[in-house]
């Protein structure tokens, strides 16, 4: 399989400011703003975009939620949960933004927003990713994106701090 | 075929690590104000046993619940097995029902094996006979490892488990389960409790393993069942508790954090002679805790990642229909 890189390490580190300073905007500040990532992909980049924001303006919460239990293909392939949920903030009336790396067919996200449904109700919940590679299978759309990247369903795309690779 | 649990034995080190840390994951589910995932809509599990049970009978309910399985109880004493229907012409009409898991507790060892070979749904044995009990060892290992934060294994461990060891299938799993991960295991019994063939270290002095810095760092005592009395296998309770109980005076010299651990129910007053309260390394309710968020594991990893089985219905579907081309 050959490997074709799209993103290099300063693409992705340059894609992450500007996401922060545009969850920023978009939100008129940070009151009430907390960066929860999606177990395992979208933690890395929670805590690269809660570092980006408190560089820029101030510190907000960053937690982690696994959404393995509330997917929808448990059963049909093995579905194990990675690690722990750790969401030590009360969700109820904040406005949560949902990190996770790669946006392709949505079912990552309804499930966690299924899991987030759980813990309270927030005020609002937004969505950013870092690649948004197509293939939605429900009506689901990013708020903030790194990278929008075509792709066919068979292809791989890996996302990591040292950029981002096709294969 | 589908998978099940039967023994300690059979899951295997890496088997146990991998239900220990889906356990932690369904320890946060627990820890949640609604503790309640949808991982298990539209799977059912069957409880049935032909033991007494109180822990764990509603420890694998409660868990089957909070993932959204179904869950049916088969009452013995009120089912046709008092008609005369054989024990597997009842788990064959149960499972034509659509059961996806059965959680069977039996006096006669080996009881689940054979349901496992009836039945092409999940068997989680819990407790046959005076052979192996592995949802109670799980439920041991995972309690050690939170309380002591020993997530890389239990290596230098050192586990006493008192008792009547010769009639207890928790001391034959927990023992495995401890030993699969590291630890080292002594067992503590008069010489008409222990098996006829003893693997493990043993010794009829407790206050040789307790206290001071040589201590164990586990103090598992285990139910001296009133039933073995009528046998002689110990002169009287008293005399039982002066020399394999948790007296007061044993409490004393316990060393402050080793851990006290009971399968229960407890024998008040006989393996345990103190009050609760009193035992700072008291981890026996976290056992009870502790068994929902294992059995959840359980039942999630066996039911989770099914995608070859076939329930029973579908196959008395498929022989009907197979019955049906025939001319």
């Amino acid at each position: 399989m050959s490997e074709k890189r799209v993103l290099a390490p300063d693409d992705v580190r340059r894609a992450t400011t500007r996401m922060a300073h545009e969850i920023i905007e978009r939100n008129q500040g940070l009151d009430g703003v907390v960066l929860i990532g999606i177990q395992t992909g979208g933690v890395w980049l929670a805590s690269a975009l809660g570092a980006e924001i408190a560089r820029i303006d101030s510190t907000i919460p960053v937690g982690s939620i696994d959404a393995s239990l509330y997917r929808d293909d448990i059963g049909l392939r093995p579905v194990s949960p990675a690690a722990v949920s750790d969401i030590g903030f009360d969700v109820d009336g904040a406005t949560i933004v949902l990190v996770d790396d790669v946006l392709f067919t949505g079912r990552t996200v309804r499930a966690a927003l299924d899991a987030l449904g759980d813990y309270g109700r927030p005020q609002s919940v937004q969505l950013a990713v870092l690649v948004d590679r197509g293939h939605r299978e429900l009506p689901i759309r990013p708020d903030f994106v790194g990278k929008n990247l075509p792709t066919s369903g068979d292809e791989n795309v890996s996302v990591t701090a040292d950029g981002v690779v096709i294969s | 075929m589908s998978r099940s649990l039967l023994s300690i034995d059979e899951l295997g080190v890496a088997g146990i690590q991998r239900i220990l840390e889906l356990a932690d994951t369904m320890a946060e589910v627990n820890r949640r104000p609604n503790p309640k995932v949808p991982a298990l809509r539209g799977k059912t599990v069957c409880s049935v046993f032909f033991e007494d049970s109180t822990r764990t009978r509603l420890s694998f309910e409660t868990a089957a619940k909070r993932l959204s399985a179904d869950t049916m109880t088969f009452a013995v004493s009120q089912s046709s097995l008092n008609k005369g229907e054989s024990l597997r012409d009842t788990i064959e009409t149960i499972a034509a029902m659509g059961v996806d898991a059965f959680v069977i507790r039996h006096a006669s060892t080996g009881a689940p094996w054979l349901v496992d070979g009836w039945t092409t749904a999940s068997v989680v044995n819990a407790g046959d006979g005076w052979h192996a009990h592995p949802t109670q060892a799980l439920l041991d290992v995972y309690t050690v490892r939170t309380a002591l934060n020993r997530t890389g294994g239990f290596e230098g461990l050192r586990v006493a488990v008192v008792g009547d060891i010769k009639h207890s299938r928790v001391a034959r799993s927990t023992t495995a389960a401890f030993k699969a991960l590291g630890a080292d295991v002594i067992w503590v019994a008069p010489t008409t409790l222990l098996p006829p063939v003893v693997g493990e270290t043993a010794t009829d002095r407790l206050d040789d393993v307790i206290g001071g810095g040589d201590g164990v760092d586990v103090l598992y005592m285990l139910r001296m069942q009133n039933e073995r009395m009528t046998e002689a296998l110990v002169p009287n309770l008293r005399e039982y508790t002066t020399r394999f109980g948790l007296t007061p005076e044993r409490a004393a010299r316990l060393a402050p954090q080793t851990l006290v651990m009971h399968p229960g129910p407890v024998n008040r007053g006989v393996e345990i002679a103190v009050d609760l309260g009193e035992l700072p390394g008291s981890v026996i309710n976290q056992q009870v805790t502790n068994g929902i968020s294992v059995r959840m594991a359980v039942l999630y990893d066996l039911l989770s990642a099914n995608p070859d089985s076939t329930s029973d219905i579908e196959i008395n579907d498929a022989v009907a229909a197979a019955r049906m081309e025939q001319p």
